[in-house]
């Protein structure tokens, strides 16, 4: 039975969506991609410098996947904004990965920069996937206004503490009518799972797999997690108890007592 | 004439276009995957060869790297 991610109305048979900053090489990139299954891959647009060699983009096109170009590294809008046009000039996609961030040191997005942007990239015809915080009434607004996803984090950019609040996700998972995709915060395996089983549509994934000590090992542990974790949400969980509830019958026991007595 | 390039000053022949600017970047002006702003605003792929730089002109050359 297909479980497509549907994403503006394109098909994926994947729910992981790989980040690729932070990878050691494009070589150790291009075989963590493979074993991730990713089919949507994220990039971040910068200055060309002179005599760079090889590139991102070739790893990608290598692959057949789409590339998701990202605003990493905007403050405001206006600055998210151009930088959208640019990568949809340089790559000829108009879905972008909007993120607009408050700070350097928590990188957390700024909600009303961000909420702006996308307004104006919606209203330029681009396919928004913003990165959001775990605010539902965020959420919300940034669907209102046309964005194709929500994103909301599980915790800090690089951080690897997981999701932080299940509960503020639990709302978001709810209220959403566009796919709920868990972006940054992602540690290890285990938090992929998670995101997948509370609902999430998908999970995207950069410095837990490029960061660590074997990418290409933990690429494929995302890639069962992510898996694993739409599984189970899709079979349904029992309940969570307090006590046991017994799984053998509890008629039909033997008498088993000594005839003494 | 000098024009800043990607944060740095530099010194080119005028009369210059985008296009004159990137061959002196080295790029050439069929690379894929490459973006032009000229003073904050999108200069498209086809007007590269059509519009012309004037002295002070803040150019940015962008390209995809890893990221996200």
């Amino acid at each position: 039975m297909s479980d497509d991610l549907v994403i503006a109305g394109e098909r994926f048979t994947s729910r992981l969506i790989l980040g690729t900053g932070g990878a050691p090489s494009h070589e150790v990139l291009a075989h963590a991609l493979e074993a991730s299954g990713a089919e949507v891959v994220t990039v971040a647009m910068r200055r060309v410098s002179r005599g760079a060699g090889g590139s991102v983009l070739d790893v990608i096109e290598r692959a057949g996947v789409r590339v998701l170009p990202n605003t990493a590294g905007c403050y405001t809008a206006r600055d998210a904004v151009m930088t959208a046009r640019l990568a949809r000039e340089a790559l000829r996609t108009d879905w972008v990965k909007l993120e607009v961030i408050a700070d350097d040191r928590t990188l957390l997005p700024e909600p009303l920069e961000l909420v702006a942007a996308a307004e104006q990239l919606v209203d330029d015809g681009f396919t928004v996937l913003p990165y959001t915080n775990d605010d539902p009434v965020l959420a919300r607004r940034l669907e209102d206004v046309g964005c194709a996803v929500v994103m909301p984090l599980g915790a800090p950019i690089g951080s690897g503490s997981g999701i932080r609040n299940p509960y503020n996700l639990r709302i978001i998972l709810e209220n959403a009518s566009v796919p709920v995709i868990l972006d940054a915060g992602i540690g290890t395996a285990s938090d992929a799972a998670v995101a997948m089983e509370l609902g999430c549509a998908a999970v995207l994934v950069a410095s837990a797999i490029t960061r660590a000590a074997e990418p290409v090992l933990m690429a494929e542990a995302m890639r069962k997690a992510v898996e694993a974790g739409r599984l189970a949400h899709r079979a349904g969980r029992i309940p969570q108890r307090l006590y046991a509830e017994a799984s053998s019958p509890t008629s039909g026991i033997a008498d088993l007592r000594s005839r003494a007595g | 004439m000098t024009v800043v390039v990607n944060g740095e000053a530099v010194d080119i022949e005028g009369p210059a276009t985008v296009a004159g600017v990137l061959r002196r970047m080295n790029v050439p002006v069929d690379a894929a995957g490459v973006a032009v702003a000229r003073n904050g605003e999108v200069v498209p792929r086809s007007s590269w060869n059509a519009v012309a730089v004037v002295p002070g002109d803040r150019i940015e050359v962008l390209h995809a790297v890893q990221g996200g």
